[in-house]
């Protein structure tokens, strides 16, 4: 079981119905990254390939989770946490990223750090083709609004993704953003 | 039936800011930035310029951040609209810090004066209320004013006072723009000046 560190090879089945990648805990060594950081602020509009993070961000006494209605909520809360010397993180799914579009303004513009987490839909094995469109351009959206973006592919990449990315945001008051592929994550297959 | 009496906004915004204490105040998007640059700039206003909608959830992060300062927003019935959800997600974290103050023109003021959905009934408080918020009320007279005033400065939050007013056109008072300036004066202004 621990051997086998590849989303794309052999594949799991979780409770919730989705195809998990059968690697090494990502989600717990990308939330020991987000303490290292010291982000406390935890704003999501949940996604299953986020349900461990975000459970493991609910079970810490230092983590401030917050749901929100629509991803965009996420980019002035944190804008607020930041002008009262707190960070945070914003989880969400790629269909998030078009709501979020104008509101990144907000960030690039004042040059708050922003650091992003996003799960992939319509990329890779995806069984919904209403995913697809926004999905495909998730990526080159986020770069068309100023975001550095760190495309991972492999479970093992994503907790040094998300320290660079974290690095980046908080040094240099930047929007990163970190898209973790339905490779690693596995694709939801509607199925019992 | 008579149209009902309405404040003047500058007027309510010079009451409401005019004993801030170390109240820390952001400023939504057109004239509630222009209402509160005009009681006079201060390094802990925070303006914003765009991002419209974003006025509640930049004061419902700064409250998360600072739970012992007061945080009171100050935006308009357009940007609020625009934003509904956050009342829903200020009232599900409850910060008991946080007090919205609507300016409530019942119109879109920077683009042409289009009414608004509050000009034909939405009830922005009652909305607020039925989110889950502690308190909430709808302003329309100077003599209601000093109570709303009381609760935006020192009730149990989340409150939020809709203020009704007239569809003046003010003067412009027009605070900076540079959104990084703001942010970092800010900042030093609250957590000393090693902070940018």
């Amino acid at each position: 079981m621990a051997t086998q560190t590849r989303g794309h090879g052999r594949a799991n089945k979780d409770d919730s119905g989705m195809v998990t990648a059968d690697g090494p805990n990502w989600p717990s060594l990308v939330f020991d990254k987000l303490r290292e950081f010291d982000v406390c602020h935890v704003t999501y509009v949940p996604d299953s390939g986020h349900a461990r993070l975000i459970e493991l961000c609910h079970a810490a006494n230092e983590m401030k989770p917050t749901v929100l209605t629509t991803e965009e909520e996420g980019i002035g809360i944190l804008a607020g946490a930041w002008l009262g010397g707190e960070r945070g993180v914003l989880l969400m799914q790629s269909s998030g990223v078009g709501n979020c579009i104008n509101t990144l303004s907000l960030a690039r513009v004042c040059a708050f750090p922003l650091l992003m987490i996003v799960t992939m839909r319509g990329e890779w094995g995806e069984a919904n083709p209403w995913q697809v469109p926004m999905g495909q351009i998730a990526a080159d959206t986020l770069r068309l609004a100023g975001a550095i973006v760190y495309e991972v592919t492999e479970p093992e990449a994503a907790a040094p993704a998300v320290e660079a990315a974290a690095r980046i945001a908080f040094n240099g008051n930047l929007t990163a953003a970190v898209l973790l592929s339905q490779r690693m994550l596995g694709a939801k297959l509607f199925k019992d | 039936m008579d149209e009902p009496s309405k404040l003047l906004r500058r007027s309510a915004i010079a009451r409401i800011l005019g004993d801030r204490g170390d109240m820390l105040v952001v400023a939504g998007l057109g004239s509630p930035t222009y209402d509160c640059a005009a009681v006079g700039d201060h390094p802990l206003n925070f303006y914003l310029w765009g991002a419209m909608g974003s006025a509640v959830t930049v004061g419902l992060g700064l409250a998360l951040a600072q739970p012992k300062r007061r945080v009171l927003v100050v935006t308009g019935d357009g940007e609020m609209l625009m934003g509904l959800g956050a009342l829903a997600t200020a009232a599900a974290k409850k910060p008991s810090n946080l007090a919205i103050t609507v300016i409530d023109n019942e119109h879109y003021g920077e683009t042409g004066m289009q009414p608004t959905h509050t000009s034909v009934g939405v009830d922005l408080a009652g909305i607020a209320r039925t989110c889950g918020f502690r308190q909430t009320a709808t302003v329309r007279q100077m003599r209601e004013l000093d109570a709303a005033v009381t609760m935006l400065h020192t009730a149990e939050g989340p409150v939020l006072v809709v203020l009704k007013v007239s569809s003046t056109r003010d003067p412009l008072v027009l605070p900076s723009w540079d959104g990084a300036l703001l942010k970092s004066r800010f900042r030093q202004a609250l957590l000393g000046t090693q902070a940018a």
